[in-house]
Order: C-alpha cells, then sequence, then structure tokens
C-alpha cells in the first residue's frame, strides 16, 4: 500500500531527466555490472568449493595416499572398500541414530521454550537471553564443561555427585558404550547449545500469527491450551517447522565437534565426519577413500534432503509468496 | 493472507466464565505454573555457565575434591594471571589469532557475499537465474563434507598455518549469499530507482543508498557470522597444525584431550574463549535477535 502512494509522488518530476537505460556504455550495462558485483564471489566458489568437489570424486578414483598427485587408477575400488567397512557404514548409522533423537527433540525443546518465553509478561527478555546464550558457546567449550565437570564418569562429576544423593553408583559416561550413556551427554549438550537459536524462529514465527484466529477459536468454542495449539499454533507454524527442521538436519550432517572432543579416544559414536577426518587426516592419510566417503555422504545428502523436500513440500512456500 | 474467516458466531451462552484469548495459544498453564516452568527451564540453562566460572575459579582440588560443593570455598582470582602467564599454554596466541580470524572473516563474508547477494537479486542479466543455481546447488553439500578435498587444496597452495588458509576458503558461503539475496529482493525498489535517476550506477546506488539504508541486517548478519568464525572448529583444527597458529577452539580442544590435565586453567581458558562473544550478545542482542527472526528462514 504505501509502496504504491511513494511510487506515485515520486513519479512525475524526474521521469524526463533520464529513462533509466543504461547511459554510460560499459559502466552501465546490467552485464558488467553483474560480474562485478557477483564476480569475486563465484571465483572464489569456483575454487575453494566446486574445485574441492570436483578434485574429491577424481581423486576418489585413484589409490592416494600419502599424496594427492595420484597415478594409480583404482576405478569403484575405494567405494566398495568404504561401503563394506564396518567403521564407516557403523559411523553413518550413528549419523540416523543421532539424528533421530536430535531433530525432533530440539524441535519439540525449541517450540516449548518459545511457548513458554511468548506468554510470559514479565522477564519475557530476561528469560529469551537465558535461552540463547548458549548460542555463543562453541561446541568445544560445551564439550569441555560437560565431559569435565557435569558428565566427568568420576566421583566429583555434576550428575554423579547428584546420583549418589540417590544412592546410585558412579556411572562412566563416556567411557563405556554398555549401556550406552554416552548418547545422552552428546544429546543434551547439543540440545543446550542449539534449542535457543531455533527458539528465537519460533518466536517470531509465533507473533507473526493473527490474533483474530485465537478469538475465531475461541468463539468457535475451541478450549485455550491443547485444542488451540493443536487446530490453529502448530498449523500457522507449518512453514517455519519445515525451515527448522531441514535446518536441523543439516546441522546434524555436519556434527563433528561434540564428537570429536567427547569421544575422541574411543572408537564408538563416530559419526561420518569424524570417522573421514581419521581416514584422510589421520595416520594413513587415506585421501583416496576419504574422497570416496565425502562424495558418498554428499550423495546421501542430496537424496535425504530432496525426500524430506518432498514429503515436507520445501520451497512451495517460496513460490507462493 | 488468504485465511478464511470462519462467520462470527453468537458465543455460546452456556459456559459462564468469560474466555480469554491469549497470543500462543495456551490456557493450560496458570501464570504461576507458567514462571515456574520457565525458571526451570532457565535455571538448567544457566548451570553450565555456572559451572564453568566456579571451576575456572577454584583449585584443582576443589574441582576433583571428594565432596563436592556447588559454592567454592575459596575464590582464586589469581587463576587468571596464570592463564596468561604459563608458557607451556600459548593461549593467549590463540586468542589473538581467533579475533584476526573471526574479524577478518566476518568483514570478507559481508564484503563478497553482499555484493553477490545484490547482484543476483537485482541485476537484471539473462543468465542471473543459472549462477543463481549453481550458488544453491552448493547449499545441498555441506561445507563440513569437502574439508578433506579442500584440505588438500589449500595445503597445495601452501597455506597451511597461515592466517590465508584459515580465513580465505571461509568466505564464500552460498548460505550467506543466500540471506543476503533474499533481504535485498525485499528491499524497496523505489530508492534504488531515484538513486539511478539521479545518474548513479548500480555501484553507486549500491555503496550510497543500498548499504546505508541496511545496516540493521548488515549488523545482524556481521553478528552471526562472527559468532561463526569464531565458534568454528572443524576448519581451524585441519589448517592449524602448528600451535602458533591455533585458534581458541582448537587450543582447547588440545588441552582436554592432552596428558597433564590442569583443570583450573582449563576452566579459565574455556571462559576467556567465551566471554567475547558474551559481549557482542549483551551489546547486539538486538540486531542478533532481529537478524535471526529477519534472515528469511520465516518459510
Amino acid at each position: 500500500m504505501s509502496t504504491t502512494k511513494t511510487r506515485d509522488v515520486a513519479r512525475p518530476a524526474p521521469a524526463k531527466a533520464s529513462s533509466a537505460k543504461p547511459r554510460r556504455g560499459l559502466r552501465g550495462s546490467p552485464t558488467f555490472n553483474f560480474w562485478l558485483f557477483t564476480g569475486p564471489f563465484l571465483i572464489g566458489l569456483a575454487i575453494f568449493v566446486y574445485a574441492p568437489i570436483l578434485w574429491s570424486l577424481w581423486l576418489s578414483f585413484f589409490e592416494a595416499r600419502f599424496t594427492v598427485t595420484p597415478d594409480k587408477f583404482v576405478g569403484f575400488e575405494n567405494y566398495k572398500y568404504m561401503l563394506t567397512n564396518d567403521d564407516f557404514v557403523g559411523s553413518l548409522g550413528t549419523f540416523t541414530l543421532f539424528a533421530a533423537f536430535i531433530v525432533p527433540t530440539t524441535w519439540a525443546l525449541s517450540l516449548g521454550l518459545a511457548l513458554l518465553v511468548n506468554r510470559l509478561r514479565f522477564m519475557r527478555a530476561f528469560f529469551r537471553s537465558v535461552f540463547f546464550l548458549p548460542t555463543a558457546c562453541s561446541y568445544v567449550a560445551a564439550s569441555l564443561i560437560w565431559k569435565m565437570s557435569i558428565f566427568s564418569g568420576v566421583r566429583f562429576g555434576l550428575m554423579n555427585t547428584i546420583l549418589s544423593w540417590f544412592g546410585i553408583e558412579n556411572i562412566a559416561w563416556l567411557a563405556d558404550p554398555n549401556p550406552p550413556w554416552y548418547w545422552l551427554v552428546i544429546v543434551t549438550a547439543r540440545l543446550w547449545l542449539q534449542a535457543g537459536f531455533y527458539m528465537i524462529l519460533f518466536i517470531a514465527a509465533l507473533q507473526n500469527i493473527p490474533g483474530e484466529l485465537y478469538e475465531a477459536a475461541a468463539i468457535d468454542g475451541a478450549k485455550p491450551g491443547w485444542q488451540t495449539f493443536w487446530y490453529i499454533t502448530l498449523p500457522q507454524l507449518r512453514a517455519t517447522s519445515t525451515a527448522v527442521i531441514l535446518l536441523l538436519l543439516v546441522a546434524a550432517y555436519q556434527a563433528f565437534d561434540e564428537f570429536f572432543n567427547l569421544l575422541s579416544k574411543t572408537t564408538w559414536g563416530r559419526p561420518p565426519l569424524v570417522e573421514l577426518y581419521y581416514k584422510a587426516l589421520g595416520e594413513s592419510q587415506d585421501y583416496g577413500s576419504g574422497s570416496a566417503g565425502a562424495v558418498i555422504l554428499t550423495v546421501l545428502i542430496c537424496a535425504v534432503t530432496l525426500l524430506q523436500g518432498k514429503f515436507m513440500g520445501f520451497g512451495r512456500g517460496e513460490e507462493s509468496k | 493472507m488468504t485465511t478464511t474467516m470462519p462467520e462470527v458466531r453468537e458465543p455460546a451462552p452456556s459456559s459462564g466464565k468469560p474466555r480469554r484469548t491469549k497470543r500462543g495459544g495456551g490456557g493450560v498453564m496458570s501464570s504461576t505454573g507458567l514462571y515456574i516452568a520457565t525458571g526451570v527451564a532457565g535455571f538448567l540453562f544457566l548451570i553450565p555457565f555456572y559451572l564453568l566460572i566456579r571451576n575456572a575459579l577454584s583449585t584443582d582440588a576443589e574441582i576433583t575434591g571428594e565432596n563436592w560443593k556447588f559454592f567454592p570455598t575459596d575464590i582464586q582470582w589469581g587463576n587468571i594471571s596464570e592463564l596468561f602467564t604459563d608458557d607451556t599454554v600459548p593461549f593467549a596466541q590463540s586468542l589473538w589469532n581467533s579475533a584476526i580470524v573471526a574479524t577478518l572473516h566476518t568483514v570478507g563474508v559481508l564484503l563478497v557475499c553482499s555484493l553477490a547477494g545484490y547482484g543476483l537479486a537485482r541485476i537484471p542479466y539473462k543468465h542471473a537465474n543459472k549462477v543463481f543455481y549453481a550458488v544453491l546447488g552448493t547449499l545441498m553439500v555441506p561445507t563440513a563434507v569437502t574439508f578433506v578435498p579442500s584440505f588438500v587444496l589449500v595445503s597445495s597452495l601452501g597455506w597451511v598455518d597461515t592466517y590465508r588458509g584459515l580465513i580465505i576458503p571461509g568466505l564464500f558461503s552460498g548460505f550467506t549469499c543466500f540471506l543476503f539475496r533474499q533481504y535485498f529482493l525485499g528491499f524497496p525498489k523505489e530508492l534504488e530507482e531515484a538513486a539511478r535517476v539521479d545518474g548513479l550506477g548500480y555501484w553507486g546506488a549500491y555503496w550510497r543508498i543500498v548499504v546505508p539504508n541496511s545496516l540493521n541486517f548488515f549488523a545482524a548478519m556481521a553478528t552471526i557470522t562472527f559468532i561463526q568464525g569464531w565458534n568454528s572448529f572443524l576448519w581451524p583444527l585441519v589448517i592449524g597444525q602448528d600451535p602458533g597458529s591455533w585458534t581458541v577452539q582448537v587450543a582447547l580442544s588440545n588441552y582436554m584431550t592432552n596428558q597433564t590435565v590442569v583443570f583450573h586453567l582449563i576452566f579459565m581458558a574455556t571462559a576467556f574463549s567465551i566471554l567475547p562473544l558474551v559481549f557482542v550478545f549483551l551489546f547486539l542482542q538486538r540486531w542478533l535477535v532481529q537478524g535471526i527472526a529477519q534472515t528469511g528462514i520465516k518459510g
């Protein structure tokens, strides 16, 4: 509305002074300007994103140990090796389990926090900051607090101290995969770090829900609480939920920092990136297999993303705008 | 919004109590219950920060003691100077490295990605869409997956252990470019058209009109990018092989896996690694929250 108004006002006077056509040859041409603006980015993208991807693809067909200019072509051997390698396949399983835990729990926690904070009448900004503050922490810092203070496997850890009040023996949270307590450590650390960020997205979305919807629902006899939440809030948050779930999945693919720092000395609970890190940059410096693993992972990620898009309609919102 | 509103009907007269309509659609909890729930959650979220500070200001004996206490008996301010005078740990250097890397990373990303985002959003070029899809395609490949080939590339350039190696490969973020494009698509066109009519080219209009009118968004993106730069771990871990080129995160990780653990120093170092960002949070929170809310991820 307001934009049409300004347009009407602005138009008459200077319209004759110039036509918006390019007037200064090359400098005014859209093509030149397009490359002027996007050129630096695109060159960088070509060198530091596309080239490594292609190089990775190329390396994955060679036997490349301790060298990045290999000459022994091995075809799909690296792929075969990685796909039959228990550690790598296991790491894909670890990731799947991790995503299955972390995506729904973060979604629920961040939505829950957003609903709480949004209903507060006093101290809203304070609590929003409290929940948001962990976003400032790095995964390394959080891993350190988790590993050495909260879930330290010995007597002086916070959790073991609390458990001892109830007469429960010390638990070696990270040092033993049976039972797999390390999942609790990893999931809580990530929840603490990322829930506040997604809470902000949900708060923004909640505030965009028109109040009349709730009024109309109340008039129709919907009980405030679960009914309005289920029939109004949740459907209205659909677009945001979709985006949040996608972002959470992408973030889960990148899981490295906390696994590396919490479980570095152990052989269990390695997601693909940690596995690839050790494979390619560890003792054996096996770039060929490492690259094959990266390619496999990329293909998997693309497939999952596209599937998710298909089921949840990602991108549909963009067109309708 | 094309939501069809239901016909307004007469309120059902049967139930006596007046209904209150609240935003957020909750009515399950009383106000007290609400504050108790929020307070408990807030307490749980703050505990890790408390433990960090408590441990940073304690002696090792107190951190690892048999009788765990919530409050330290004797606050050790000397731990701060001990951290910065301890020669075995290049902590001050790593803080400095992180400051340089995160700052240049932020400046570079904003410059490169905002220009590209503007070009993609606004300059009519017949192949612009193809270029845009090429950028979008990189979003499908998580940057973390490409660390092996990127390391190979950067090491063959001889950039291992250098600021160049730490900073430059991270500047070309398809995601940031995408966010800037989305933002510029929503930027009022009239302002630029007026500037162009007054004789400014695209370049002039961008710097003199678009950027000064987008400072809020730039500030938000700067904050987010700085946090990412400061907290990033995998790439600095891969590139920083010599302790002199470690960033704070790599240094912390190394203390953690080190054989001889000096608890109070590790916790003090961690506290100092978080401190700059807590300041960023406290002072720039308005922009940060606004920026995150408006980065276009609203679906």
